[in-house]
């Protein structure tokens, strides 16, 4: 075995590599986040508690509950009183306990909401349940036209005070790729306290079913192609901002990792590549990276982490416009694509 | 140590003494003691221990039979157990009590005490039930208030341990179980105490052991059977002493002195009232009031009725008296007297030295009709004439064999220093439960005493709660309501308009009014009435906009946190401040298990009352400018409805005279059309452009308010303007016109037609056929269009059109409409199908439940008729005998229908030869067929009119029976499932032509909840509160054993096509038929808008196959059973947390409500997996 070494430090948190289980539907059990570690999981990021989940399951579970009550004579009630209930917050609180309590290694947990107000003091129940630290996924939908960009990124630095004054461990903030000045909108939440930047969360976006003339909830999971937009920022931003930067979205291989590492990422997350191929593929993963490292006769992650950021390159503008028009003339379509394109 | 004081109802005291001291309890709901059960089996749930440190084994049975069955087999075997019920539970488990107190057991069984189901049911308060079990030989003990349900319950079980003799602790239905009261809470110290432990191991001495074995419950032969019976004597003896003696042992225990008869009032009183139950504390306060007036009256008050102590009872009565009533809360039809009359009669007899007393005797308060002071005097003064009336009746008004005594209403002997508060709200308002707290925070925070009782409305949907609040320094002892409140709380602007709800206020009077109106303007818009007793009797009237401050905080409609509020803020029961405070601990103990959210809007509401709430300044000389209330019914309605339903509409009932009554329980069908109930706030409106006339809206209407029509276009020559029309889209209906109406009036507003709606607004696709919208504005039109629409011509039964689909049914005339159901009833649409595809010719047989409330519940009912005259004849006879009830129905159609073919064709000659074999060979294979039955039927009359002959006069009377009808038994899965299955097995076996419609809630919907044996696997329900863990049973698989029975599973949401070819070819069947349907409740959890989305998922996920087994293909030699929907599509869970029921259990215990999902996906696998065998597919 050789000594590369591929810990790295993440907000404060030391990890043994850095490939960590991004936030959803693999990391909101119990058994599952289990099952991650077994899988060699450095760390996870907890599915997120959103701001609507904070309000709404306890509204909602009383909705039930009281729905039709006190009414009619013979029945008062509908459902027997199991006493307390994990709505929420609290359920979530539980899985932080559990996780802590039942794995060795960090939980990160993730918050996820939009607005100012209550919801933000979930932050401290979630440190003292025990997370080592938090991402913060805030995923806004400007559809005021009254709103302007300003105000959209004062948002974001707001949700991320509110939240860095209700907690002393490290905050993670995830954003999505579409703010007029990245690198300016980066560099006011790393000064606002961010401990890192997650780039970038995949936003929602429904789909139209024109038979049914309705709006559909629509995921597809990632392919490596979305690699590329996280891939420029994380190039762009490293050794500009002052937090660390991990890499979300289009991480499936193992050179996907490598090159969120050269682009200067901390970490890289990643969801759905273990949805398609199962937890194990972590540790399948790790041993490609090695190998690749050890032909490549790179001795630690730490060495290559920014090796090629647009700072690092030795044409920086790769990353800018100038790479723009290079890019349009060399395409040509696809022979199938042709043959399709004729028949009609 | 002082004992905690507690605010509680009177099932949870009976409830906490029963479980504390019990290691087996079987349970079974029924109202009104359901909630003992529920209490029991939530403890048990939550691991509460009883006082030896075990946590008592709580298990419900399918009926109280099973329960009295079970407790016997568990005493018999040495367990210490129990058990709670009311009214025909307690009938059930006579039986089992005969034999429990022949073996000289101990047990105590608690009773809440309602009336026995007679001309019409009752869930109410009396002593009916208890009183027809009074020779099973048991032990009766009667607690007359809540305090003393909770000392009772422990008196009963240490003096059944020793007297061996099994007690039943007797308290009032709902006005004794349900109110709550500020009472002491004996520890469990006082119960260790009392019970004398050496008597618990005696009893498990006498139990059944093969260690020592012996044998007990053998058959027994004239020789013996006599001298054995008689053997029991000295127990019986022995107990009133018992009794005694424990009492006064709990008398030295907590300060509480109790007798066997208890005699208050003037020591040297000659008119004495006798009496049980809750009346006692009315007449104990009369007797003070009248005595403090000058009077010399007394009262006996009965604790231990059964065994009655003759001696006792005459020691306890003062040497002075002269004249006796006796009291009796019971009506014995036919008898010398009613039950304790006839033991004080023959006590007096046997035991008074001296001239006997005068002794007559009284029914009051049957199906808790009121008892007060006014009544108590009005015996008193009876009691005082030289002549008073025996066999006297107090409380109504009998003009038809004058039994009742005359009473003045105004009498009032409350004293000024309680606060009487009355709280009009609705259901869906929360009034009732804001005001349970109020009633904790004044008990337990205070040193005041408080009271609260709550009343009802018939209805499930839209319904109205008066709640009754008594807050004061002194121990409260009235059950009876408020008739002279001096705070009045109209949680609803609409009240006003509709009830007399001013006429309690007493003079200065506090009136808060929930109010769209502020305080310059609302004057104008209170009808004349209010405005009228609030000058006349100088009311303070405050307001608030308390809908706005709801919507404001995001609390819906929920404005009862707001109205508590205001009522502390202006009552000045607590200092303001103080209060508020007090109002959010009990919002924070109340909610807060239900998460901090809405903890946080509830006191968001709170903190935005105040500044919302005004004083009304009403000069002395306000004019008066509102109107007179409106009709009650329209002018239109029957003479019957006009006179009794009307008065019972508007909440008068208690005035109608025994004359205005049915004598034998019949009522017209088809009455609820004339109580328009205006309870939507927003309604479904048709939109003829988008509108593809599917019918899916029609079919899905819980309450029938949408109907289409198609009909000739001249016959929208008189339409009122705004009344819409389409053109026909049949292609057999060319030219026609076609109508969607709704009856805003009549409509819940439930919502399920938007989401059944398939047609959508092709350049705003959220707009649909069918959209909601505020209903006030629309009232009048589309009361308007209604009425034209009502009038046009029914499409004919008999036409070109085939009833096999949604799309054509939608124009058959529903005959069940406007049920009290709740909005977005999963029941009712398929009885709408039921009595439109053969309403006029079926006879219904309805199970207690639901479905007998909504059906059958007064003061209007469902059931209708056509314009022929015919429709559904509907009868409830009980919970469980509801199969074999049709089944009776059905003999009579077969044996009559067999006796008018006999007479048809004794009397061949005289009829004509044509018309005997047409009428005896016909073919009523289809409406046309039925309908040319009919019409030969009739020609048949004609004739035998005119024929003088016996046989013609009896062929007369059964000519009717010539013409086909069917047998619908009517139930939920309680009664199918559980009580009834006995009934309902037999009857499928018969193979007779009977129809059984099973409507699957999946729980007792109508007792709130409770688990059946239809509940699935892994659901909360009440008595399965760790979530059920045996899969529900497979009901049509077991009926399909039989192999001549026609089963079928549906779910109109999933395939309401596959529902009609269901329901036709059952009702074609010549044989048994049994339809199990998926109905989707309020119980469930579920956003009832969407239940038929649900029931959609139910059967896509396999959790509910539709399946149809018809005995007839086999006989063609093809499969009979065929599976109607596919593999399923996606996993349980996704259909199952949708649900309150499966999402509440994983949200307080997840590991066993995950470990539970798991085991119910295999159930569904594997049943599938069975299905798909059994309809040959290949898995």
């Amino acid at each position: 075995m050789s000594d590369i070494d591929l810990s790295t430090n993440y907000m404060g948190l030391q990890l043994a590599h850095p490939i960590v289980p991004s936030a959803g539907p693999l990391t909101h059990r119990l058994d599952r986040i289990k099952r991650l570690e077994d899988a060699g999981a450095p760390a996870v990021i907890l599915a997120s508690l959103f701001e609507e989940q904070i309000e709404q399951e306890s509204l909602i579970l009383d909705h039930y509950l009281s729905y039709g009550t006190e009414t009619f004579a013979e029945a008062l009630s509908y459902f027997p009183d199991l006493g307390r209930y994990s709505v929420g917050p609290e359920e979530y609180l539980e899985l932080i306990c559990a996780a802590k309590e039942q794995t060795s290694i960090p939980i990160i947990a993730s918050l996820n909401g939009v607005s100012g107000g209550g919801w933000t003091e979930y932050a401290a129940k979630i440190e003292q349940a025990g997370a080592d630290a938090l991402e913060l996924n805030i995923y806004y939908i400007a559809t005021d036209p009254n709103i302007t960009s300003a105000q959209v990124e004062q948002r974001y630095l707001d949700v991320l005070t509110q939240v860095k004054h209700n907690v002393h461990i490290p905050v993670a903030v995830k954003i999505g790729p579409f703010f007029s000045a990245m690198s300016n909108m980066a560099r006011r939440l790393c000064d606002a306290g961010a401990n890192a930047l997650v780039l970038f969360n995949r936003f929602y976006q429904p789909d139209l079913d024109i038979e049914a003339l309705e709006v559909v909830p629509h995921l597809v999971l990632s392919n490596s192609d979305e690699l590329r937009l996280p891939l420029r920022w994380v190039a762009i931003l490293y050794g500009r901002v002052k937090c660390a930067l991990a890499l979300s979205t289009g991480v499936h291989t193992r050179d996907d990792v490598l090159k969120g590492i050269m682009a200067g990422a901390t970490i890289v997350t990643l969801t759905s590549e273990l949805l398609l191929h199962g937890a194990g593929r972590i540790n399948q993963l790790v041993r490609e990276i090695r190998e690749w490292m050890e032909q490549h006769e790179y001795i630690s992650v730490a060495q290559m982490r920014g090796s090629l950021s647009q700072r690092a390159v030795a044409n920086p503008d790769a990353f800018e416009r100038a790479n723009y028009m290079k890019v349009l003339q060399s395409w040509r379509p696809e022979p199938s694509a042709l043959v399709s394109k004729l028949r009609r | 140590m002082p004992r905690e004081l507690v605010t509680i109802e009177g099932n949870e005291a009976a409830a906490y003494v029963a479980y504390k001291t019990s290691e087996i309890i079987a349970i079974y709901p029924i109202t009104p003691s359901s909630p003992m059960a529920e209490f029991c089996d939530q403890w048990s749930a939550q691991g509460v221990k009883n006082i030896w440190g075990t946590v008592p084994l709580v298990q419900e049975m399918q009926s109280e039979g099973g329960a009295a069955g079970a407790i016997h087999g568990a005493l018999q075997s040495g367990s210490l157990a129990t058990t709670f019920t009311s009214s025909q539970g307690l009938l059930l488990m006579i039986p089992n009590m005969f034999k429990i107190a022949g073996e000289l057991t101990s047990t105590v069984f608690h009773i809440a005490a309602r009336s026995i189901a007679a001309q019409g049911l009752s869930i109410f308060g009396d002593h009916s039930d208890v009183m027809a079990a009074r020779s099973t030989g048991w032990a009766m003990l009667f607690a007359s208030s809540v305090q003393e349900v909770m000392d009772f319950a422990l008196i009963a079980l240490a003096s059944t341990l020793e007297a061996r003799v099994p007690f039943l602790h007797v308290f009032d239905g709902f006005r004794t179980s349900h109110e709550i009261q500020k009472i002491e809470r004996l520890s469990e110290d006082d119960m260790r105490t009392m019970i004398r432990e050496e008597l618990v191991w005696a009893h498990r001495s006498r139990a059944l052991s093969p260690d020592r074995p012996f044998i007990r419950g053998t058959a027994q032969n004239p020789d013996v059977y006599f001298q054995a019976r008689e053997t029991v004597n000295p127990f019986y003896l022995a107990t009133p002493a018992i009794v005694q003696n424990v009492m006064i042992r709990f008398a030295e225990l907590t300060g509480r002195k109790y007798g066997l008869f208890e005699y208050v009032g003037a020591p040297d009183a000659e008119r004495v009232i006798v009496s049980m139950g809750s009346s006692c504390d009315t007449i104990e306060e009369t007797v003070n009031w009248l005595n403090a007036h000058g009077e010399r009256v007394g009262a006996i008050k009965v604790r231990l009725y059964r065994p009655f102590s003759a001696e006792h009872l005459v020691q306890a009565l003062p040497k002075s008296v002269r004249s006796i009533a006796v009291l009796d809360r019971c009506k014995e039809p036919g008898s010398a007297g009613e039950p304790l009359y006839l033991d004080v009669v023959s006590a007096l007899a046997e035991q008074w030295e001296g001239a006997l007393p005068r002794v007559i005797g009284g029914r009051y308060g049957l199906s808790s009709k009121e008892f007060t002071p006014a009544m108590v005097k009005a015996v008193f003064d009876e009691l005082g004439k030289p002549r008073p009336k025996n066999h006297f009746t107090v409380g109504i008004y009998d003009d038809v064999t004058f039994t009742s005594l005359d009473y003045d209403p105004a009498f009032d002997i409350e004293p000024k220093n309680t606060v009487r508060a009355v709280f009009w709200g609705l259901g869906a308002d929360g009034t009732v439960g804001a005001n349970k707290n109020s009633i904790k925070i004044i008990g337990e925070e205070t040193d005041n005493y408080a009271q609260g009782y709550f009343v009802y409305d018939s209805k499930k949907s839209g319904a109205r709660t008066v709640s009754h609040l008594r807050f004061g320094p002194e121990p409260i002892r009235r059950p009876y309501l408020i008739s002279k409140a001096n705070f009045i709380g109209i949680h609803q602007f609409g009240f006003l308009e509709r009830y007399d709800v001013l006429a309690q206020a007493e003079e200065g009077a506090t009136i808060l009014l929930n109010s769209p109106y502020g305080p310059e303007s609302v004057w104008d818009h209170l009808p004349r009435p209010a405005q009228e007793q609030i000058l006349a009797k100088k009311l303070k009237l405050y307001v608030i906009d308390a809908y706005k401050v709801a919507a404001e905080a995001e609390m819906g409609n929920r404005i009862n946190t707001i109205m508590q509020t205001c009522f502390f803020a202006i009552s000045g029961v607590l200092p303001r401040e103080e209060a508020i405070a007090k109002i959010k601990e009990a919002i924070r103990k109340t909610y807060g298990k239900r998460g901090e959210a809405v903890v946080r809007k509830n006191f968001e509401a709170v903190d935005a009352t105040l500044s919302h709430l005004y004083e009304v300044p009403i000069p002395a000389d306000a004019p008066i400018t509102g109107s007179p209330l409106p009709p009650v019914v329209p002018p239109e309605a029957p003479e019957f409805v006009q006179k009794v339903s009307a008065t019972m509409i508007a909440g008068k009932g208690d005035l109608l005279p025994v004359s205005a009554l049915p004598v034998d329980g019949t009522y017209p069908s088809g009455t609820t059309q004339w109580e328009r109930r205006n309870i939507a706030l927003e309604v479904p409106v048709w939109d003829p452009n988008i509108c593809i006339q599917c019918g899916k809206c029609v079919f899905v209407c819980p309450h029938a308010v949408i109907r289409a029509k198609v009909y000739e276009p001249s016959a929208l020559a008189h339409a009122p303007q705004g009344f819409k029309s389409a053109e026909a889209r049949w292609k057999e209906l060319a030219g026609l016109k076609y109508t969607l109406q709704v009856s805003v009036e009549d409509c819940t507003g439930c919502a399920l037609c938007v989401e059944a709606c398939p047609a959508k607004d092709k350049t705003q696709a959220g707009r649909r056929a069918i959209n909601m919208e505020p209903q006030l504005p629309l009232r009048e039109q589309e009361a308007e269009n209604w009425a034209f629409f009502k009038q046009l011509p029914e499409y004919p039964r008999v036409n070109h059109l085939v009833f096999n689909n949604v799309k054509n049914v939608q124009l058959l005339e529903p005959l069940f409409e406007f049920s009290g159901a709740c909005a977005g009833c999963g029941e009712t649409p398929y009885l709408s199908l039921l009595t439109r595809l053969f309403g006029d010719r079926i006879y219904v047989a309805n199970a207690t439940g639901c479905s007998s409330i909504y059906g059958g519940n007064l003061p209007t009912t469902p059931w209708s008729f056509n314009r022929e005259g015919r429709g559904p004849a509907w009868s409830n006879s009980l919970f469980e005998d509801n199969a074999e009830f049709g089944f009776g129905m059905r003999l009579t159609l077969d044996k009559q229908n067999e006796q008018a073919r006999e007479l048809v064709t004794a009397l061949r000659e005289q009829i004509g030869e044509a018309l005997c074999d047409a009428i005896l060979n016909a073919d009523q294979s289809t409406e046309a067929g039925i309908q040319a039955q009919r019409a030969r039927v009739a020609e048949l009359k004609a004739k035998l009119q005119m024929l003088d002959k016996p046989e013609a006069k009896r062929l007369l009377a059964l000519a009717d029976m010539l013409v086909r009808k069917s047998v619908w038994v009517v139930g939920g899965d309680g009664w199918a499932y559980d009580i009834g299955y006995g009934g309902l097995d037999h009857v499928l076996a018969s193979g007779r032509n009977i129809k059984l419609l099973v409507l699957d809630t999946e729980v007792y919907s109508n007792t709130g909840g409770q688990a059946s044996k239809a509940t699935p696997l892994g659901a909360a329900a009440k008595f399965a509160a760790s979530g059920k863990h045996q899969p529900k049973k497979d009901l049509g698989l077991m009926a399909i054993t039989y192999s001549n029975v026609y089963v079928a599973q549906v779910a109109m949401g999933a395939n309401d096509a596959q529902t009609i070819k269901a329901f036709r070819e059952a009702e074609a069947y010549d044989g048994p038929a049994l339809i199990i349907a998926y109905a989707h409740c309020i119980a469930h959890g579920i956003d009832m808008a969407k239940g038929m989305n649900q029931q959609k998922l139910a059967v896509e996920s396999g959790y509910w196959p539709l399946y149809r087994y018809n005995p007839v293909l086999a006989k063609e030699g093809k499969n009979p059973f065929q599976l109607d929907s596919s593999a399923p599509k996606i996993p349980l869970r996704d259909y199952a947390y949708n649900e309150t029921r499966y999402r509440m259990l994983a949200q307080s215990n997840p590991e066993e409500a995950e470990a539970l999902m798991k085991i119910a996906q295999e159930v569904v696998n594997a049943r599938w997996r069975q299905y798909a065998a059994l309809a040959g597919l290949k898995n």
